[in-house]
């Protein structure tokens, strides 16, 4: 049968003090493990007729364009071991220019943008690539403590293939230097694995006169026994 | 060359509701279908409070016991790619609402059985999301109604504790069952790694 490869110490601990809302939310016991059965190792594999071409273009949902620098978010879908996930679902949602989300519960004093909700959807092509255009986050404040801000970033979900697959994260931009008082992103402790949430400038994605591009590659857990595909050259 | 690293996680945060809820993500089955019953449930913090910005999703055989998936060996559900085409899509998405509450509409799965052939109980995994969680919880919703499957199914009768196997049973009520999530404290929900 199928296994998944572990992802121990990958994910971020549960209880994490400096992050307000984990203080009542995570779990006090142990996780106990579940072995992996059929139930683990098949998932949804959800998207095909419900996603549209223009899903994925942020920029392209309203009658008019909205506020803020345009740029393009690409990358790839692997497992861990460097196969792409083919026609995978890819979700992602963000705020405006403004640092503002079009959800209800939003009470940030920056203006909406009429012309940008800030979701979009993908599946990704038979290489495990998927492309968005959209708007650069703001960054905005929150009140986990004194003079907090969320340094910019773009919420990501993938299905992947398995339910042990299952991810959502988020994909931030090189060099914020919001970076240091975030405790969501320092929740990871490793600084080399919080690096892998930090998407890349790409001059070869950027449009000229149009739109910077970024890199931003996901890994979700490979299966076991499987040997390791050499990524091809870009 | 070594192999790429895994993507670590992040939280959902509080602001998913307008971009990851579908219209007929809460119904694994269409409405109409024979067998079909709700699955409600409340999700409560470590106060007792209820969790109003919680995404829950669940992953299920069909009523016959298999995966309409391709790492299933033993054929098709019946389904259609995890679409409702088929009328059984064996998942289901849901946000909690002011509540703290979810229903989602299924019908009850077949044996799954272990790696090693030994049948599991009835059981639906669940995902649940939410501000404050840095990585999703897991765990396993199984029918209180089912006592001689539940008693032989091995990840629950790896649970010693009967108080806390009892997280993991819904219990038949209204119009299907309900599941309680405890996220912290009394009466914890058992949560799993997979």
């Amino acid at each position: 049968m199928t296994r998944y490869q572990s992802d121990h110490g990958v994910h971020p601990p549960l209880a994490f003090d400096e992050y307000r809302s984990t203080r009542l939310r995570a779990p006090s016991a142990p996780l106990r493990v579940l072995p992996q059965t059929l139930t683990e190792v098949t998932g949804p594999l959800l998207g095909h007729g419900r996603v549209l071409a223009s899903d994925a273009d942020l920029t392209r949902q309203h009658p008019g364009e909205p506020l803020g620098e345009r740029i393009i978010v690409h990358g790839r879908l692997l497992d861990g071991g460097g196969r792409p996930l083919r026609s995978s679902l890819v979700e992602v949602w963000q705020p405006n220019a403004g640092g503002r989300y079009a959800h209800d519960g939003d009470r940030h004093p920056a203006p909406l943008d009429p012309n940008f909700t800030g979701v979009g959807r993908c599946l990704t092509n038979d290489d495990g690539r998927y492309r968005f255009v959209t708007i650069r986050p703001g960054a905005y404040p929150w009140r986990n403590h004194d003079n907090a801000w969320r340094p910019s970033h773009i919420h990501f979900s993938l299905l992947g293939q398995a339910f042990a697959q299952r991810l959502i994260t988020q994909m931030y931009f090189p060099g914020d230097p919001l970076f240091g008082q975030d405790p969501i992103f320092n929740s990871i402790r490793d600084p080399k694995l919080r690096e892998r949430l930090v998407s890349r400038f790409d001059l070869e994605a950027t449009v000229p006169e149009w739109a910077l591009g970024y890199r931003f590659d996901v890994v979700l857990r490979g299966r076991e026994g499987t040997p390791f595909e050499q990524p091809e050259d870009e | 060359m070594t192999p790429p690293p895994l993507t670590p996680s992040q939280t959902i945060g509080p602001f998913f509701g307008h971009a990851l809820p579908f219209q007929d993500g809460p119904r694994a089955v269409a409405e109409g279908t024979p067998g079909a019953v709700w699955l409600r449930g409340r999700i409560t913090d470590g106060a007792g409070d209820p969790v109003t910005d919680a995404l829950i999703e669940t992953w299920q055989a069909g009523p016959d016991g298999h995966f309409d998936h391709p790492d299933d060996p033993r054929g098709e559900a019946g389904g259609s790619g995890g679409e409702p085409g088929g009328g059984f899509r064996g998942f289901a998405r849901c946000p909690t609402d002011a509540d703290g509450g979810y229903a989602i509409l299924t019908v009850k799965p077949g044996p799954v059985p272990m790696p090693d052939g030994v049948l599991q109980a009835p059981h639906l995994d669940m995902s649940i999301f939410a501000r404050g969680l840095l990585q999703r919880l897991v765990t396993r919703v199984y029918f209180a109604d089912e006592p001689q499957a539940n008693d032989s199914d091995p990840v629950l009768r790896s649970i010693r504790d009967e108080a806390a196997r009892a997280t993991l049973l819904a219990q038949p009520g209204g119009d299907g069952y309900v599941f309680d999530i405890r996220l912290q404290g009394e009466c914890e929900t058992v949560f799993f790694v997979v």
